[in-house]
């Protein structure tokens, strides 16, 4: 049981940073990829224009 | 309710019929097996439940069809049923919670009563208002996201009325459990073993329907308030599971053991009970908030992008912040200093929210001030962003040194709950309920108007009265004297707690007022036909320009053009 404890420890305390620090780096890459922008911009516009209808696209 | 049996098929009655049947078997099951026992009781809880809902299935099985065009509308029935259990939970939950805040001030009000005790009552307050009141609102807005935002109807027609329906029972086993003292005495976590088994149920159910209504989707991108829905649906089942492991001391008996003892047992319930803050209280109600605000205001979201840092943000860091409940205790200390930093970096995506949400407004100030659903939408992102603000604060050590087990707990989860998450709902219950049954706006924009200054009101008197009692509290337990000894016994702080008890007391029962008038408004504009909103109602709808609106073609709506 100690030495679980220690293990699981040492990685959440040594590798928990990089693990984090890896993610941060993928959001905002894929948050900021050029290529996604246009992307972005639709669907914040896509909520405001649902159709005058109200209903189902097929 | 029978228009809602009239949209199903034969088949589906049947099928709806089955599950009803089923339900009332096992409560009978329970009921028989638990003889003597809370669990027996529960059984005949159960057995009720599903008696009703069968002997309604029966009654109604052979009405005719009402001719819907399935493929070109959506389905918005159990959406309704949720509304509904949502305003009927909130009443409730804020009754018992008022209830609770009066027998503080004078305790005589417990009757000496066994069911009527505080630790009894309590409970039922806070599972009344955040799993009846907040979960069946995360529950019907998710629906109606869901299906909009991907311009899909929902696959099927009996498992969302499964999933509404069984969560109320849910509800039910928790609220009337704890009267009778059944109770697994987890924070947020209180009904026993086995209403933990159906609630598992019904989340799975509900899981895949809105997976289903995902795939079948207009456009590739999903739509960001549903992953913030998601992540409530896949996380709230993993924290519960996790936390709700236990071994019942019979499978006829209500009691259960858990499987985590001491320390981690603290640990992991508050893993649980930090993230249902995160994840019930706030991912889904930020879903909310990033549909229901853009539309009402008329105005896409400021950034998209921030919402999606923060919501990747929201979802990595709060999983850690859960061990700043258990500051000074047993738990190791490097734990406690990691539950306190991933507190701090929280603030960076909370803010961003916040702050996406009011940036969103900006531009829009005049509907604001015109529009009190939209006032509620804002005066909520307020109060989420001084809530985060706060609840980062508090969970630095020396700080938490002050304010932990005193009332400054109480006025920062009342900030968060009646400033953020019950105005966001009543936000967007007000937009939504006119959408989903056909009308062109709320009966009386007047009585949103005294709804939204009760809330606010109830809230501020609240938060103040439970902010000056909780430092009040922490100060005197700290306060020495000349000799090194404490100033004050803990009596002295209890008196020195009166008078805010009572205006605690005072700003809910104003809330509760405002509820009451929601739910006035909400009955009103139900079953008040299309043709009778008058021109007077219209006004408000009118002065915001074009809301997006299910215009039925019996009622030409007099609108500005743009």
């Amino acid at each position: 049981m100690t030495n679980l404890y220690a293990m699981l420890a040492i990685f959440a305390k040594a590798y928990g940073l990089f693990i984090f620090i890896g993610l941060s780096v993928a959001v905002i890459a894929y948050a900021y990829w050029p290529a996604n922008r246009e992307r972005f911009r639709k669907a914040a516009k896509a909520v405001l224009d649902e159709g005058e209808e109200d209903k189902p696209w097929r | 309710m029978k228009e809602i049996i009239r949209t199903l098929t034969t088949g589906e009655r049947q099928a709806a019929l089955a599950i009803a049947i089923c339900v009332t078997v096992i409560g009978l099951t329970m009921a028989a097996l638990g003889n003597g026992d809370p669990f027996g009781i529960h059984g005949y809880v159960v057995m009720a439940y599903g008696l009703v809902a069968t002997i309604f299935l029966i009654r109604c099985y052979n009405l005719p069809p009402s001719n819907v065009d399935r493929a070109g509308s959506y389905y918005d029935e159990p959406i309704k049923v949720a509304v509904v259990f949502s305003l009927a939970w909130a009443v409730v939950g804020m009754l018992f919670g008022l209830w609770a805040a009066l027998q503080l001030a004078w305790p005589s009000l417990s009757f000496d009563l066994p069911w009527s005790s505080f630790g009894r009552i309590r409970p039922d307050h806070t599972t009344g208002v955040i799993f009846g009141f907040g979960g069946n609102a995360l529950i019907g807005t998710s629906f109606y996201v869901v299906q909009r935002s991907s311009r899909a109807r929902m696959p099927d027609q009996v498992a969302p009325l499964f999933v509404v329906l069984g969560y109320n029972l849910f509800c039910v086993l928790g609220a009337t459990g704890y009267l009778m003292g059944v109770t697994k005495s987890k924070e947020y976590a209180e009904p026993e073993w086995y209403a933990g088994l159906w609630l598992v149920t019904v989340w799975i159910v509900y899981l895949i329907i809105y997976l289903r209504t995902l795939a079948r989707r207009k456009e590739p991108h999903i739509y960001v308030a549903n992953w913030y829905y998601l992540a409530f649906i896949v996380i709230v089942a993993i924290l519960y599971v996790v936390n709700n492991l236990a071994v019942p001391i019979s499978f006829t008996r209500a009691k259960s053991y858990s499987l985590f003892g001491g320390v981690q047992d603290a640990m992991t319930e508050w893993w649980y009970g930090h993230n249902a803050v995160a994840f019930f209280l706030t991912a889904g109600f930020l879903g909310m908030l990033y549909y229901f605000m853009p539309k009402r205001a008329g105005r896409p979201i400021y950034s998209y992008r921030i919402s999606i840092i923060s919501f990747w943000g929201i979802t990595f860091f709060y999983i850690w912040v859960g061990s700043h409940h258990l500051h000074y205790t047993a738990l190791p200390e490097w734990v406690q200093i990691l539950g306190m930093s991933f507190s701090l970096m929280l603030l960076v995506p909370s803010w961003a929210s916040a702050g996406n949400a009011l940036m969103t407004l900006n531009g829009a100030w005049d509907k604001v001030r015109d529009d009190a659903t939209l006032r509620f939408m804002m005066v909520a992102a307020v109060f989420y962003g001084l809530t985060t603000f706060e609840g980062s604060f508090m969970a630095i050590r020396p700080v938490n040194s002050l304010s932990h087990y005193t009332d400054w707990t109480i006025a920062h989860v009342h900030a968060g709950s009646l400033g953020w998450v019950a105005m966001i709902t009543f936000g967007s219950l007000y937009a939504m309920v006119p959408w989903v049954w056909k009308k062109p706006s709320m009966y009386s924009p007047r009585l949103v108007e005294v709804h939204f200054w009760c809330a606010l009101s109830g809230a501020v008197i609240y938060v103040l009265a439970m902010w000056n009692s909780g430092i009040l509290q922490g100060l005197m337990w700290r306060t020495y004297n000349e000799h090194g000894t404490l100033a004050y016994s803990f009596v002295d702080s209890v008196v020195a707690m009166h008078p805010y008890y009572i205006a605690r007391a005072l700003g809910g029962l104003i809330f509760l007022i405002g509820v009451l008038v929601c739910c006035y408004n909400v009955f009103k504009t139900v079953r008040t036909p299309v043709d009778a909103f008058g021109p007077a109602r219209r006004k408000v709808e009118d002065a915001l320009g074009p809301v997006p609106l299910p215009r039925p073609a019996s009622s030409p709506l007099p609108r500005p053009a743009e």
